[in-house]
């Protein structure tokens, strides 16, 4: 950003609301009409359907009924139920659907978040089959899942996901299950039939549900291991949906504790099986199954929460503006009556502070979501070429990884410098290794997946109770505009199913110290400092400041130990270990708002509706990123010192810890300007034309 | 002999009327602040055709669907990623201006010429739709004109039905004064028909019918023709958003008959 335009961005503030234009940009789907459709579709459902469901009541009951099964049909003809699918299979987007699936989940998230587990819910039961069913499986099961073509009469087949067992194991612990698996009869020659147990909890879509995709284990020493299995419920034996669950949350989702008993073909087994020595050896362990389902899934979850923040902006600002219209002492014109409670400084940095921890969680959830489109057709070219090459098993392929990982530490630091045309010859050639692209992108997405589905519910429903708060008494009531108590509590279940905040920090305490990431964060660094320069509004300088920071404790933790001599950094240590991840989030999260800002600065002037009002977002989100950088550079500044400092007897004054109080110094001097940008946010709040009315009911 | 219908829909895009419209002054003329920035939707009368076509289309086979568009192409584009979902057409965009400030008879003039250099359209087939007004540029005279222009002399107004009778004749309900409807006859296309709110709900989005609409649209979009509506010669005196009007009392107690007979009282007025 040269001067002069610099100084033109000072002095504009954003006209309205971001719309389509200014997202998909920072988002990066402008090119994607595909997207951009699936994205009105599921806005004309959320503020239409959805709106109307959750304002006449219809999340007050734990029950499925008639009203809320609208949700599926509406699904149905609007391409939500196939948006999972390849277009062969009835789908309309080609390629890779993370970003697809998010961008949906957001826009019904954006009303109900019930409504967008209930669509996500399907997607789940498909997953396992998706990723791992046999060609027999997919083909199966995907086009009973399609919705009837014109001169079809059939019934769309629905799925739960059953990973979710009764205590003690709750799912938590996902590499164990209860539920279990026999061999009920084998005769000679023929298909085995297994005899399948499971009761599950908390499930979703059980209330119509035609087939279950279930976790299992073996009870029977001629079946070995763990898998995924298919039950349908016209299988012989018990199909109990079971009791609904008294949730108090996402109630436009039918969720309940099945019991299933049923017998069915080994074939319905998940990826299939082989026979070694009589013994039925699936083809896929249920951690492999669902080790790959949900690394896809938590990130649209984690966006959610995000789409709930963002959608609470523009009740609040409708609500402190019209606040006092109407009384005795607010006559029109007077900035009593136009301003309302914005007159007043803490409602709109209160507000700018909820919007900009809701576009962080957004641009790191996006960021995710990309890279797992990204990384989906490497990830199966990474199973061809292991397959081509007769590696097999984890331990095998993890052998393999290990010699590549020098490769790919080597492609990491040729591609985020700059080097000379020969080397460039040697990055391509290291790019050319679908292995080597493999091992990075997979060290990212081991940590921005957990990352985003921590972080972004966890702080999001911190964040939605404060936004509760702005709306007064009105927070707490059935209408309130834009249904943010029901959105508020709604929060609270995002940040606990589909693996709740220990699972998360426990992943990310084990991928956040992979050397691979380190190695690109560490890059991230370096650009981080090259923003600070040239756009220092953002709060670069403070995300890189505290990321240096984060980087030097980490390193102290890993080989230091407690004033008792036990090591500080062991996986088992949460107390220090869950922590440096949470502060970890924090930075990540800023990290991608910063890279968006700098994304709508380039290609805003592309596009012609922009023009006029490019320079006040421009200048707005950088104020929001430089706010969101604040908070986040003085919240992984704290958490690192506690660390470092908090497991020592007393105070001390040696030279490691020297440099550390050198390091959080510079935070904190880095911190110069975020309090700006924030008065700078708050006031554009002030300024900003909102719609007449809300556009969806109350 | 070919069957069915060639019918051209006229419509384009108007700010979506929940959000904030504000009259401003602009180099040109008046303009609506933020206009380009602000969320739009397809003419709600003309939206309303584009489904009636679309449902008479599907009762006669051999059937095609114009949508002739006259707006900023950027915003078009954005518009047709709802309505390109909602029924098959091909786009026939005009990239000019879609303010509620451009004068009628040169929208007209557009409109007409882009539908004359339509290939293959089948004059004696033709079926010109749109809305009986806009709800930005509400003269309520664009369609008149066009027809005018393309040489069609039987023109329905305020329509909400449209029946295609055995022998080939088109009914239609026209609205009239006191809520009424007059029933016309003619005996076939071409005619045109500027459509009220119709009979029909808004087709829901179906992404299938999206992605093969927006194949022909894309490229089509590329291709946009200019067309620099003129407004010479016109000015505008002053510019204002109706005035809001809010009687409201407050009586508690009152039957569903007192009720009823002051809202009676009231319409009389």
């Amino acid at each position: 950003m040269d001067a002069t335009r610099s100084d033109k961005m000072e002095r504009e503030f954003p006209g309205t609301l971001p719309g389509d234009d200014v997202r998909q940009i920072m988002w990066r789907y402008a090119d994607r009409f595909d997207l951009q459709m699936a994205v009105q579709s599921a806005r004309s459902l959320a503020r239409g359907l959805v709106a109307r469901l959750v304002a006449d009541g219809q999340r007050n009951t734990h029950e499925w009924n008639s009203r809320k099964a609208e949700l599926l049909s509406a699904f149905d003809e609007t391409g939500l139920t196939t948006i999972y699918m390849d277009p062969e299979e009835g789908g309309f987007i080609e390629g890779p659907k993370n970003l697809a699936l998010g961008l949906v989940a957001f826009e019904l998230s954006w009303v109900d978040g019930g409504a967008a587990t209930c669509s996500l819910a399907s997607n789940l039961a498909l997953s396992p089959i998706h990723e791992k069913g046999t060609a027999e499986q997919k083909l199966f099961y995907m086009s009973r899942c399609a919705p009837p073509q014109p001169g079809e009469d059939r019934q769309i087949w629905r799925g739960a996901f059953a990973l979710t067992e009764p205590l003690p194991y709750v799912g938590v612990d996902t590499g164990v299950v209860s539920g279990k698996m026999r061999i009920a009869s084998w005769p000679a020659g023929e298909e085995p039939i297994l005899q399948i147990d499971k009761r599950g909890r908390f499930i979703t879509n059980m209330d119509f549900a035609n087939f279950v995709t279930a976790a299992v284990d073996s009870a029977d020493e001629r079946i070995k291991g763990s898998c995924m299995i298919i039950l349908e419920e016209n299988d012989p034996g018990v199909f109990d949906r079971g009791a609904p669950t008294l949730k108090m949350v996402h109630q436009l989702s039918s969720t309940r504790d099945p019991v299933l008993s049923l017998k069915v073909p080994a074939s319905r087994i998940i990826g299939g099986y082989t026979v070694k020595d009589g013994v039925i050896v699936p083809n896929f362990n249920h951690s492999e199954v669902i080790e790959s389902v949900f690394r896809r899934t938590r990130v649209p979850v984690g966006l959610m929460t995000s789409a709930k923040l963002l959608s609470a902006v523009e009740p609040i600002i409708r609500y402190q503006r019209s606040r006092f219209r109407g009384g005795a002492a607010c006559a029109p014109g007077s900035p009593r009556h136009d301003l309302g409670l914005q007159q007043k400084e803490d409602a709109v940095q209160r507000l700018a502070d909820i919007w900009a921890c809701g576009e962080a969680g957004a641009s790191l959830a996006f960021a995710a979501l990309r890279l797992l489109d990204e990384f989906d057709p490497i990830e199966r070219d990474k199973e061809r070429l292991l397959a081509a090459q007769g590696v097999i098993g984890a331990r095998a392929t993890m052998k393999l990884f290990k010699k590549l990982e020098t490769e790919a530490l080597e492609y990491i630091e040729l591609a985020s410098s700059s080097v000379s045309a020969g080397e460039h010859s040697r990055a391509a050639e290291l790019a050319a290794n679908p292995l080597i692209r493999f091992l990075v992108l997979e060290a990212q997405a081991n940590v921005l997946c957990p990352a985003c589905k921590l972080w972004n519910t966890g702080q999001g429903a911190i964040m939605m109770r404060e936004a509760v708060g702005l709306m007064g008494g009105y927070g707490i009531t059935e209408d309130c505009p834009g249904f943010l108590f029901q959105k508020y509590t709604d929060a609270q279940l995002e940040a606990t199913y589909e693996g709740p905040e220990a699972v998360q920090r426990r992943q990310l305490s084990i991928t956040m110290t992979s050397e691979l990431f380190l190695a690109q964060l560490r890059h991230w660094l370096k650009e981080l400092k090259a923003i600070t320069a040239s756009h220092p509004a953002t709060g670069a300088g403070a995300v890189a400041a505290a990321l240096e920071l984060w980087l030097w404790t980490l390193a102290y933790l890993q080989k230091s130990k407690d004033a008792d001599g036990k090591p500080l950094f062991h996986n088992q240590r949460h107390g220090v270990v869950f922590p440096l991840a949470d502060a970890l989030c924090w930075l990540l999260a800023s990290r991608y708002q910063i890279l968006d800002v700098l994304e709508l600065e380039r290609k805003g002037p592309e596009s012609p509706v922009l023009a006029e009002g490019l320079a006040g977002f421009v200048n707005f989100f950088s104020d929001l990123a430089g706010t969101q950088s604040g908070r986040t550079a003085g919240e992984a500044a704290r958490i690192c010192a506690e660390l470092a400092c908090g497991f020592h007897r007393e105070a001390r004054q040696d030279p490691e810890l020297a440099e550390f109080s050198r390091l959080r110094g510079r935070v904190d001097l880095a911190l110069a300007g975020s309090r700006r940008a924030k008065d700078r946010a708050a006031e554009a709040l002030t300024k900003i034309t909102i719609p007449e009315i809300l556009d969806y009911p109350v | 002999m070919s069957t069915g219908f060639h019918i051209v829909v006229c419509g384009s895009l108007v700010p979506d009327p929940l959000q904030t419209l504000a009259p401003v002054q602009g180099p040109a003329g008046p303009a609506l602040k933020n206009e380009l920035m602000l969320p739009a939707v397809l003419d709600p009368f003309a939206a309303h055709s584009l489904y009636e076509a679309a449902n008479l289309a599907k009762k006669a086979p051999g059937s095609k669907i114009w949508l002739v568009s006259l707006g900023n192409k950027a915003k078009l584009q954005q518009l047709m990623m709802t309505v390109a979902q909602k029924v098959p057409f091909e786009l026939v965009p005009l990239d000019g201006p879609a303010s509620g400030f451009t004068d009628s008879f040169e929208v007209a003039a557009a409109l007409a010429g882009a539908i004359d250099k339509i290939p293959n359209l089948d004059r004696s087939r033709l079926l010109l739709f749109g809305g009986c007004a806009s709800a930005s540029r509400d003269a309520g005279v664009t369609m008149q004109m066009v027809g005018e222009r393309l040489g069609i002399l039987d023109q329905f107004l305020a329509v909400d039905e449209l029946k295609v009778e055995e022998n080939g004749s088109l009914r239609f309900l026209e609205r009239i004064e006191g809520g009424r409807y007059q029933v016309s006859v003619c005996s076939g296309p071409p005619a045109m028909v500027a459509w009220a709110t119709g009979n029909l709900p808004e087709p829901p989005n179906n992404p299938q019918i999206g992605m093969q609409n927006m194949r022909a649209i894309m490229p089509a979009l590329q291709k946009a023709q200019p067309a620099p509506v003129a407004t010479s010669g016109i000015t505008f005196a002053s510019v204002t958003l109706p005035a809001q009007q809010r009687q409201t009392r407050i009586v508690k107690d009152a039957s569903v008959e007192e009720i009823a007979k002051e809202i009676v009282a009231w319409i009389k007025e």
